[in-house]
């Protein structure tokens, strides 16, 4: 763990133009015409100077798409999205782009003032031009951390890498476990960032290694900027342990952003994935105007006897988000486990869950969800709990909480159990609880605004979650916490 | 210094308080006794500022300021502070966190600069220390799973924690056990000075042996009925409250 604090000090101490050199060859402006056709696909492979196999995966994945309609199943709205008004490869322009702090949006600013990040990184993340570059989501950034910590990560055995990279570098893992978890023709969306996907990162722990430190990918989308369409893929191989935390932020839109992102995790036996969240990405402003539709396919699959996934998942961000971050139970005596915090406030629509597929005998899975729903926003937990006929003694726990703030939001629990075999424990308990004006009364008589004891009631309420995060990540997430649920009151 | 001219307070729709005069001057301590549903609760929410509570007459200043026109947290600010008779759960809230936050939220408003973890926590030691309080019981979820006489305390700390110029005290008494009445009694009775005032709401004349006050106010239905020395409690201990039934007598 503290090669998170470490990876904070490497960046301090990175010389400011060396990084803004590196970084300034990244940024020149590439952009691929708009919607999608074949030639779109081979443009994105060739930028990345992709292996043959690897376009006609994605070729492949195209044709594929062409032939599937959009899901309509989740309990969220929006205007038709209309794929050919899309860029689907597009890098940001240096040229464009707020100039000075002045012209960038005070309410951006002062989110990520709130978030404790510090004014020259508020230039870089809003996009302004001749800001020194430190930034820190540059830190969190896969190949950033890659770069600081490859020697170290290396000496173990560790490939940590950016996809890209993974795809040139180490294809014959790329081959074997690319789309084995999530296939080609698993959804809509799916398939789609199986023709397009852009960055994101790639994680290989080999037999027998317990990963030395955090690894940590920091998402962003720019105003102009790529990766919409994220892939990442991690690999524990037997007896192997990684924790793995991606952050994802957005500036602020007028129009709504698509990112669908694939996430596939491989536990071989007796291996373990702690796979966390802190997912902030653009919400959309006050009217419900702009935001980031997060349709999002994350899979873990425990191959191997005895391995354990563990999906922790802080959800404040997106216009809607759609996203069932899910286990397949294969291997005998695995574990998968689902720990979530999902936020709602304004416009924002939240259809999110889990999905614990029992395959293997003396599985067990766990599943905690705080849903909590503050101005118009409606928050769903939807999850599925299987048992295959084989099986036998699978076990589940699953609790649902939903915390209302207000009168105009609504929380929604949707289970679906299916259990084929006649041995299988599955335990479900839910509340709905609301934040009482006496309690909040209360809190104001002791000094605290309103604001203040909201974050601190809802910080209480998901409390069993929060810890499950690293240490790290806890007291920013607290924070954030308290930033989304600003206004949900009064 | 309180002054209460006046006061007139709805709660959806019923009049409770109507014609409420009460003046308490600094350092001193005024109880206030009256039968069940004479207002009593009512008056220190409406001091609090509990939304719930519409004041449709009259007014309230604190030190000068018009109190009806601050926010909860503005009063909290501004030092008035209520031990409720019913203390609220905060689910999941670490007692310690929110005894922090709010201390911190006052200093803050006031200007002074907030507790750094240790001396915050050596304050919270020694005081919790003096009303006999498990530090334990602190690293638990606020108020939740407490015994009645527990939240009574945690209240007091909370007091004690805040340093408030106006104390206000609904019933802090009901549910303390002998030993702990005397305990939270020493606790009050530190924090009588010269700048504070202090509102002690009760039943019962044995918490007033404690805490001594300077006046003794009767409520009845929703304006002061009397006004007295300590000597009146006594009085209503052994004539009860039968008198103030149905008689709008007037003020002191
Ligand atoms: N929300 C409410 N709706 C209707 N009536 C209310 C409400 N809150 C209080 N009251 C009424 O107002 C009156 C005064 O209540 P209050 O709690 O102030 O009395 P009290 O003097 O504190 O009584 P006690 O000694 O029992 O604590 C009571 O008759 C009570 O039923
Ligand atoms: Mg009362």
């Amino acid at each position: 763990m503290p090669a998170v604090e470490e990876t904070v000090e490497r960046v301090k101490e990175i010389d400011v133009d060396k990084y803004k050199y590196g970084f300034s060859t990244d940024i020149e402006s590439v952009k691929a015409p708009k919607g999608l056709n074949e030639d779109i696909v081979r443009f994105i492979s060739a930028k990345k100077e992709e292996p043959e196999w690897m376009l006609e995966w994605r070729l492949e994945a195209y044709k594929r798409w062409r032939t599937m309609t959009e899901p309509t199943w989740a309990k969220v709205h929006y205007p038709k999205i209309d794929f050919e008004d899309l860029y689907y490869y597009a890098a940001p322009k240096s040229t464009e782009g707020p100039k000075s702090l002045d012209e960038v949006d005070p309410e951006l600013l002062r989110t990520y003032e709130k978030l404790g990040i510090p004014l020259k990184e508020q230039e870089v993340l809003a996009g302004v031009q001749g800001a020194p570059k430190v930034a820190v989501d540059a830190v969190f950034d896969s190949v950033s951390v890659v770069t600081t910590f490859r020697d170290e990560l290396a000496k173990a055995g560790v490939i940590f890498c950016s996809i890209s990279e993974a795809v040139k570098d180490h294809p014959d893992l790329v081959k074997k476990y690319l789309g084995s978890v999530v296939p080609v023709t698993d959804n809509f969306y799916a398939t789609l960032n199986s023709a397009v996907f852009s960055d994101g990162s790639f994680v290989y722990v080999p037999e027998g290694v317990r990963c030395p430190m955090e690894l940590s990918t920091y998402f962003r989308i720019n105003a102009e900027n790529t990766g919409q369409f994220e892939r990442t893929l991690i690999i524990a191989d037997k007896g192997s342990y990684v924790s793995y935390l991606e952050g994802c932020t957005a500036p602020m839109r007028d129009e709504n952003q698509l990112h669908a992102a694939v996430v596939e995790l491989v536990a071989l036996e007796d291996a373990e994935i702690k796979y966390s969240t802190v997912q902030n990405w653009y919400p959309g402003d006050a009217e419900g105007k702009g935001g980031v539709y997060n349709f999002v396919t994350k899979r873990g699959d425990c191959r191997g006897d005895r391995s354990k996934i563990s999906w922790t998942q802080v959800e404040t961000g997106s216009a809607i988000t759609w996203k069932y971050p899910s286990c397949i139970l294969r291997g005998h005596g695995s574990r998968g486990e689902f720990y979530s915090i999902a936020i709602s406030n304004g416009y924002q629509q939240v259809d999110s869950g889990t999905k614990m597929i029992h395959l293997g005998r003396d599985t067990s899975s766990r599943i905690i969800s705080k849903g909590i729903a503050a101005g118009f926003s409606d928050n769903t937990y939807r999850g599925l709990v299987s048992a295959h006929r084989r099986a036998t003694n699978a076990r589940n726990f699953t609790c649902c909480d939903s915390l209302l703030i207000g009168n105009r939001c609504g929380a929604h629990t949707v289970p679906y159990i299916e259990a084929k075999n006649a041995s299988a424990t599955f335990e479900h308990e839910a509340t709905t609880s609301k934040i009482s004006d006496d309690q909040l009364f209360y809190c104001l008589s002791r000094g605290l605004s309103e604001e203040e004891a909201v974050a601190l009631i809802v910080n209480g309420f998901v409390r069993d979650v929060l810890q499950q995060l690293p240490m790290e990540f806890m007291a920013e997430t607290q924070k954030l916490i308290g930033i989304s649920l600003e206004g949900s009151v009064g | 210094m309180l002054e209460i001219k006046n006061l007139h307070a709805k709660v959806d729709g019923r009049e409770i308080l109507n014609g409420l005069d009460l003046t308490l001057p600094a350092g001193e301590v005024h109880a206030i006794m009256g039968p069940n549903g004479s207002g009593k609760s009512t008056l220190s929410y409406v001091l609090a500022g509990n939304e719930d509570y519409e004041v449709t007459e009259g007014s309230i200043t604190w030190n000068g300021e018009d109190l009806l026109d601050m926010e909860p947290d503005e009063r909290a600010a501004a030092g008035v502070f209520l031990a409720f008779q019913y203390p609220m759960e905060i689910p999941g809230v670490a007692t310690m966190t929110f005894l922090r936050s709010a201390v911190n939220a006052v200093r803050k408003a006031r200007g002074e600069e907030e507790f750094s973890t240790p001396d915050f926590l050596r304050t919270v030691k020694e005081k919790a220390k003096q009303l006999q309080i498990d530090i334990e019981m602190l690293r638990r979820p606020l108020n939740v799973g407490f015994s009645g006489g527990e939240k009574k305390r945690n209240e007091i700390l909370q007091m004690s924690l805040l340093e408030p110029g106006l104390c206000i005290l609904d019933e802090t008494d009901s549910g303390l056990d002998i030993d702990a009445l005397r305990i939270v009694s020493d606790g009050v009775n530190a924090l009588r000075s010269p700048e504070r005032s202090m509102l002690v709401i009760t039943h019962y004349q044995r918490l007033l042996n404690y805490i001594v006050p300077d006046r003794v106010h009767v409520l009845s239905q929703g304006r002061v009925a009397r006004s007295g020395g300590p000597e009146l409690a006594l009085e209503l201990e052994k004539s009860g409250y039968a008198e103030y039934g149905q008689d709008e007598a007037s003020a002191a």
